[in-house]
């Protein structure tokens, strides 16, 4: 009898143990500015969920998507949270790839997700990320260069008022350019940025028989001006300038106006490392007389969970600690408002506090502005501003962003490059199997 | 008698050499530079990078944002590891070669080397696939295994080049004399061959600490070596340099100190046999 009570106890303590035994997840993600802060507020959810413990895997962009694209292929298992983007989002969950997140708590409040941004991350009514950050483009201007150039910032500038203002700002010998903008190849890069350029000259990528368009007059309208602007009122050595290189000249306070990322933003006014902290404004990012859509585009850093995990509870219950209004409060509160994560949620938007943020409005503005499944002023068969989410995007778009980096360095004509970037696509879409 | 060297020729011979040697540290020495800079003044041009304060801002960050120590211990293990476990399985190859070549030898010797041919992503999958199936993702058994495989046709082939050096008549006089095969290798081959097993160890020492696409593939949170650390500072908006730098600086250190201290012993075992 004693034997069997000691053994009844001995089998009650291991099963407490085993219990009380955290389950241990596995983050991956990218070295972006909010990721890092998640990061040092952790003691907040091991706090509330004293069960889960959290290990971070933090590897460059590029990095982090050919690892996880290996192991959500395989089903290796590797990771229970992953950090992606717009782009990955339609093409891996149409996979079948993600875990649909439409049973989140009730807390988590789906309806405050800004619109254009929980659609660009649906999928056939499946909601298979959560942003973390989201962003779009627009411009940050030195407001005493454009008080010096006897002009003023309208809030949705055309592409002509650019063009005049850049001239007015530059001053070459002062090492002041009066505009910067993205020249180094890549599809995160140049190609991202032209891209949502050209849909403000009209332009589009395919057709809806997925034929490319580089060979079409909006194109041409599109890297002329981008050229123009660039040879006559830029940074030397712009080709190789991606949005790292623009933000360090932006900050030192060489460039006059810089369309980009609304991110960069809280860099660009933060006084500890700019120069020009109080003498930024912003505005949307333009558009050619005559046509609606502006150069702005939208892009949403999300926590997704990959199909393949074991722990998708407790992946669930990160992903609503680290997305939901709860967080916000908690980045504001130990970080000021300044610091949160922007672009996803529209209480943050009402939020008289984070209203004071000076590029509050302009990014939620810009935000609204974008539409991912209506991108361009002609129909289109594919989803996204800056990207075509497709498989192959990346390598066309990298490949095409080379063109328009030579382009620019002034190895290669606009023409030529636009040439080479038709055949290009031409020639990959026919071997993936487009428009057969 | 032996030949003088002119004066005006030892100097030229002293300043290519110093040149040569300057161009190839140099980047070593930028990336050092660099993690000495606020992030604002890496990104600049030279000029710039080379007046602006110097600060240890960067280390700082780095120190509190990532478990170094941990990477360190990984990076020891596998590096370490493999290169026993691959001097182990490569001696008695090695030894089989040199001095009981059969008629096909040379040919597997090729096709040991023509392994390295192929592009190491072109079996990533199939690899990744035997480690999610055995449990070795992540781990750093799987990590020592999967490095000593790819440096062993290396390992091979220099300890092969260093005992063709060995006249085969000592190890014939030691085998009259009675020793067996594996007293043989272990008292008489192994001590005559130390300077190039020596040398063996370090190379590949160094390169199983910088290998970086197997590494940062088929780890996550525990098994991840230095060159993760270094992987993770590298941002796509925000700047990065003086971190990175102060990162990379932070991963190479430990074999930039190893290889100063034994470079005599890597120098005589790369040359071993040079002059006979």
């Amino acid at each position: 009898m004693k034997l069997k009570a000691m053994l009844l106890a001995a089998s009650s303590v291991f099963a407490l143990a085993l219990n009380a035994q955290a389950e241990t997840i596995t983050v991956a993600t990218v070295n972006n500015g909010d990721m890092i802060r998640m990061q040092g507020l952790m003691d907040d959810f091991k706090a509330k969920h004293p069960d889960i413990d959290v290990e971070w895997v933090t590897l460059e962009e590029n990095e982090l998507r050919q690892r996880v694209t290996t192991d959500i292929a395989t089903k290796g298992g590797q990771f229970d949270v992953l950090t992606i983007g717009t782009y990955e989002v339609p093409i891996w969950g149409s996979k079948g790839w993600l875990v649909s997140l439409n049973d989140l708590p009730a807390e988590y409040d789906a309806d405050d997700l800004l619109p254009a941004i929980r659609e660009g991350l649906t999928v056939d009514g499946n909601l298979y990320a959560s942003p973390f950050y989201g962003e779009s483009s627009m411009i940050m201007y030195r407001t005493d260069l454009m008080e010096k150039a006897g002009l003023t910032m309208p809030d949705a500038p055309d592409w002509s008022f650019i063009k005049e203002a850049a001239a007015k700002m530059t001053d070459k010998d002062n090492e002041v350019y009066g505009i910067c903008l993205r020249g180094k190849a890549g599809w995160g890069e140049n190609a991202a940025f032209l891209t949502a350029m050209s849909n403000s000259f009209g332009a589009r990528w395919f057709d809806m028989d997925w034929r490319p368009q580089f060979d079409q007059q909006p194109w041409k309208d599109t890297l002329n001006y981008y050229l123009d602007l660039m040879n006559n009122y830029g940074p030397p050595g712009a080709s190789n300038n991606g949005f790292n290189e623009n933000l360090a000249l932006f900050q030192q306070g060489k460039c006059g106006m810089w369309i980009d990322a609304t991110v960069a933003a809280s860099f660009v006014t933060n006084p500890k490392d700019s120069k020009v902290a109080d003498k930024v404004g912003f505005a949307l990012a333009p558009n050619r007389e005559g046509i609606e859509k502006r150069a702005n585009w939208l892009w949403a850093w999300s926590l997704a969970i990959p199909a393949g995990t074991k722990k998708a509870d407790a992946a669930k219950t990160f992903i609503d600690w680290a997305t939901n209004k709860d967080y916000l409060a908690l980045v504001a509160s130990k970080e000021g408002w300044a610091n949160v994560p922007p672009g996803t949620r529209k209480s943050l938007y009402a939020n008289p506090e984070y209203a004071k943020v000076p590029f509050a409005k302009m990014t939620l503005e810009s935000m609204n502005l974008a539409d991912p499944k209506h991108p361009t002023v002609d129909p289109v068969p594919y989803v996204g501003v800056q990207f075509v989410a497709i498989p192959e995007f990346q390598g066309i778009a990298t490949a095409i962003g080379q063109q328009f980096s030579a382009a620019l360095a002034g190895s290669t004509s606009a023409d030529d490059a636009l040439a080479a970037a038709q055949q290009i696509a031409t020639r990959e879409m026919k071997r993936a199997g487009y428009g057969k | 008698m032996a030949r003088s060297i002119s004066t005006s020729r030892a100097t030229v011979t002293g300043v290519v050499a110093w040149t040569v040697g300057f161009l190839v540290f140099f980047p070593i020495l930028w990336i050092v530079i660099l993690s000495f800079k606020a992030e604002g003044d890496a990104i600049g041009t030279p000029w710039h990078i080379l007046t602006s304060p110097w600060i240890t801002e960067a280390y700082v960050t780095v120190q509190e944002r990532s478990d170094y120590f941990k990477h360190f211990m990984n990076s020891v293990v596998i590096s370490v590891g493999s290169t026993l476990l691959g001097l182990l399985i490569a001696i008695p190859a090695a030894w089989a070669m040199a001095f009981a070549p059969g008629k096909r030898t040379k040919d597997v010797l090729m096709w040991m080397l023509s392994t390295k041919m192929m592009p190491a992503a072109g079996v990533l999958v199939p690899i990744y696939l035997i480690f999610r199936d055995f449990g070795l993702l992540d781990t750093r058994t799987g990590l020592v295994a999967v490095i000593m495989l790819v440096n062993l046709p290396i390992i091979v082939w220099m300890l092969y080049t260093y005992f063709r050096e060995i006249p085969g008549e000592i190890l014939e006089a030691a085998r009259m004399d009675g020793a067996s095969l594996r007293e043989e290798i272990v008292y008489i081959l192994t001590p005559m061959a130390i300077p190039g097993i020596a040398s063996t160890l370090l190379l590949n020492i160094i390169l199983a600490w910088n290998e970086a696409f197997w590494t940062l593939r088929l780890t996550a949170a525990k098994a991840a070596p230095l060159t993760a650390f270094i992987a993770s500072y590298s941002s796509p908006e925000g700047l990065f340099y003086a971190k990175l730098s102060a990162a990379s600086t932070m991963a190479i250190a430990p074999i930039l100190v190893m290889g100063w201290f034994s470079q005599k012993q890597l120098v005589r075992g790369l040359t071993f046999g040079a002059v006979k």
